[in-house]
């Protein structure tokens, strides 16, 4: 993984440094795949998808990494030996920026893939370029599939659907931050391994023991601004900005430097100077600190339960995003984060029949059971979760349910049905920088939040700017 | 006497230059109009709706706090990475110059470090300062140094720089041990007769010989600092933590090929160009006159 994306980072700076530091902007003519492309972990190449089909070719680019990726390869495997007319063949790009990087400059030289698997936060970037995205719905209708939106999870096809309630990708892998407890470490620390914090306050207070009982890292979490931004947002029923979080038009503006905003970041300020809290960087990094046992508590996707699952040589419980008690109205319900497939356009006719096929495939309560019981994405179908449910999952292994309950807490406001903002890759990182400023001591929360605000509200007019 | 060969006939210098040219202006002028273009262009992620902005870019860029900052960082990274890495490696070189016994061994080891790609090196120095397993963050646990360059940003800068410097030093050591070789023993010996120690030899005689390799030096470093670097960035901080490692490059990496924002990435390149032409004329008008060859 990390190979590969310095690999592409190098064969970029040649370019870069032979024509003229211009970057490595595709040109026309130019093949699709960018050459380092080869990402395949060495140790467990997947399994070739069946080697001589005589179906139709249908591209689905993704950026799912080891044993995700292998149930990548199942589904596709299972759909293609389920049919003789089309074969899906899924190609690994790189994380979630980069193959969206890929398929942007394969659009422009005219060889997109089929379907592509864009994260959460490129949504409004893909809902706004309409000449290069076939909506779902649409679709559906031209190759006479049935197909109702109702049957899709609300928490995750809303974050999809557009004002008039049309579907525009297909959910696919979907996740919500949880929390995470070392049990073993609550009771060495004199805590109650079964009774997890429910709130902050609470919070503070096992933090304070585990602190003493000699725990190297009390807390991290992953996804800063998606934990402690975005989701803190929904969680306590603030906007994160105006125009019902973006979804009623461009024109929208953050609102993450309210007083309540401010104040939770302070306060994990405050706990970083007490040793309560250490930062671990904005991906995941900070999982593999939890499940090494070196930090007893940790907040991040529940889509790492699996991870942490086989990692993990301790006791841990899976639990409710704590929550600030003082903020009415809390907790409300926790928003999703991960990615949904988008078909591309200029394809033919054919060929999106082929798509829909999958799609219908894909959201078949068997292939959605299995996705949801061997990844802790939750599933994206309300069959798959009864489904589950009536199999008595859950109760064999407690805390799977635990995303999928915290998405339904409560009906969706229209704070914390999702959000929709353009370029939001790069203002989620503006939000990320600033939080490491106050993080590492060098700003005031206050001052902070507000110049993240200001940047990011700067990034949200070139993007009204680009897609009038 | 100069002896000239002129060729008679009247295309077949052109015909001969002709693949050279042809390669230069592909990639290189064809890219470099295109990135002029894209500059005073904004531009939608899949290129769908494309408006002319004259210097809008430009004008944004320079009112943009973060891109002067990125300004000053490029400056103290090219500096550090260009002083520290000739001084140590000038060090290494007159070291491994007196060395009489195993001196191959000590040399070969030292170029070593040269064949490794830059994000390599990056990921190795990565490892050994990774804030939770990183064996040198043990080591500085140890004597009260909390180490975390993913939070702090001057750590993160200390993490580049080493590993930028310790991919250089086996090119700059194999120049100046060139040079120190070729220069004569009978100065040296001279200088010893007059009663010169060591030191006094060194800096009046031996150093004032190397003024030119460490121009060039300082010029190729600089170079690299600039431009090379790329991997070793992305492959550890990513311009992080704060943007307190975005380099120049990094960031015309970064807004077009991550945020998708063409027309700034371009406006920022073609302040890249810029400041390289300004540099190239610089370099060989005035400064290069003043050193002695």
């Amino acid at each position: 993984m990390k190979f590969n994306r310095t690999a592409a980072a190098l064969a970029c700076v040649w370019v870069t440094m032979v024509i003229g530091l211009f970057g490595c902007e595709q040109k026309k003519p130019e093949p699709p795949k960018p050459a380092p492309e080869a990402p395949k972990p060495a140790a467990e190449a997947p399994k070739p998808v069946a080697e001589v089909h005589p179906g139709m070719e249908i591209q689905w680019w993704h950026s799912m990494t080891g044993a995700l990726n292998d149930r990548v390869n199942d589904i596709a495997n299972g759909f293609n030996a389920s049919q003789k007319d089309y074969k899906v063949t899924p190609v690994f790009k790189g994380q979630y920026p980069e193959s969206m990087t890929a398929a942007i400059a394969a659009f422009r030289a005219g060889s997109a893939p089929h379907i592509l698997q864009v994260f959460e936060v490129g949504t409004a970037t893909m809902m706004a370029a309409k000449g290069a995205i076939k909506p779902v719905y649409q679709m559906m209708k031209e190759a006479n599939e049935p197909f109702d939106p109702k049957n899709y999870l609300a928490a995750v096809a809303g974050y999809y659907t557009d004002s008039k309630g049309n579907m525009l990708s297909m959910p696919f892998n979907s996740s919500t931050p949880v929390f995470y407890v070392n049990k073993d470490a609550y009771k060495k620390a004199g805590l109650d391994p079964d009774k997890a914090p429910k709130t902050w306050k609470e919070f503070a207070a096992a933090a304070e023991k585990l602190k003493a009982s000699g725990q190297a890292c009390v807390y991290s979490t992953g996804w800063p601004s998606w934990v402690h931004v975005e989701n803190f947002s929904s969680w306590h029923n603030l906007p994160i900005g105006t125009k019902s979080n973006g979804f009623d038009g461009f024109d929208t503006q953050f609102t993450v430097n309210s007083p309540q905003h401010v104040a939770h970041i302070a306060m994990l300020a405050d706990y970083a100077k007490k040793g309560w809290f250490t930062y671990s960087g904005r991906r995941n990094e900070a999982e593999a600190r939890f499940f090494s046992g070196e930090c007893a508590m940790l907040t991040s996707s529940s889509a790492a339960q699996g991870n942490i699952r086989k990692n993990a040589k301790f006791e841990f419980s899976v639990n409710f995003l704590p929550y600030n008690d003082t903020i009415k109205g809390a907790p409300q319900n926790s928003i999703i984060g991960g990615a949904t497939l988008w078909v591309m356009s200029g394809k033919k006719p054919d060929e999106y029949k082929g798509v829909t096929k999958f799609f219908a495939y894909l959201s078949s309560t068997d292939v959605q059971t299995v996705w949801h019981q061997g990844t802790g994405y939750v599933p994206i179908t309300n069959a798959a979760f009864e489904a589950t449910k009536k199999a008595g999952y859950y109760e064999k292994n407690p805390g799977t349910d635990v995303a999928i309950r915290q998405l339904n807490n409560k009906a969706p406001t229209a704070n914390s049905k999702g959000l929709r903002f353009g370029n939001f890759v790069q203002g989620r990182e503006v939000i990320e920088e600033e939080m490491e400023a106050v993080f590492a001591g060098k700003k005031q929360p206050k001052a902070a939040m507000d110049e993240a605000v200001k940047r990011a509200n700067d990034i949200l007019r070139k993007f009204e700017a680009a897609n009038k | 006497m100069e002896k000239r060969v002129v060729f008679r006939s009247a295309w077949l210098p052109y015909a001969l230059v002709a693949p050279q040219l042809a390669i230069t202006i592909v990639f290189f002028f064809w890219p470099a109009f295109q990135a002029a273009w894209f500059s005073f262009q904004l531009q939608d992620a899949f290129g769908l709706k494309t408006e002319f902005v004259g210097l809008r870019n430009f004008a944004e860029l320079f009112n943009d706090p973060h891109y002067l900052k990125s300004f000053k960082i490029t400056a103290l990274f090219s500096v550090l990475v260009a002083v520290i890495g000739i001084a140590v490696s000038l060090l290494l070189a007159t070291m491994a110059d007196r060395v009489l016994r195993g001196a191959l061994a000590y040399k070969t080891l030292l170029i070593w470090p040269y064949a490794v790609a830059p994000a390599v090196a990056a990921v190795l120095w990565a490892f050994l300062f990774a804030p939770s397993v990183g064996i040198i963050t043990f080591a500085l646990k140890q004597i009260g140094v909390e180490w975390n360059y993913v939070l702090q940003g001057d750590q993160a800068m200390a993490l580049v720089v080493i590993a930028s410097v310790w991919k250089q030093i086996s090119y700059n050591f194999l120049f100046f041990l060139a040079w120190l070789q070729s220069v004569p023993k009978s100065l040296i010996e001279a200088a010893a007769i007059d009663g010169a120690g060591p030191m006094r030899r060194f800096w009046t005689v031996v150093f004032p010989l190397l003024a030119p390799t460490t121009f060039f030096l300082l010029v190729v470093n600089m170079v690299y600092a600039f431009f090379e670097t790329f991997g070793v960035i992305d492959a550890t901080t990513q311009g992080g933590p704060a943007g307190a490692t975005q380099i120049l490059v990094y960031k015309v990496y970064h807004d077009g090929f991550k945020s998708q924002d063409l027309g700034g990435s371009s406006a920022q390149s073609v302040v890249l160009m810029i400041i390289v032409i300004a540099l190239t004329v610089i370099q060989f008008r005035f400064v290069e006159r003043k050193v002695h060859y």
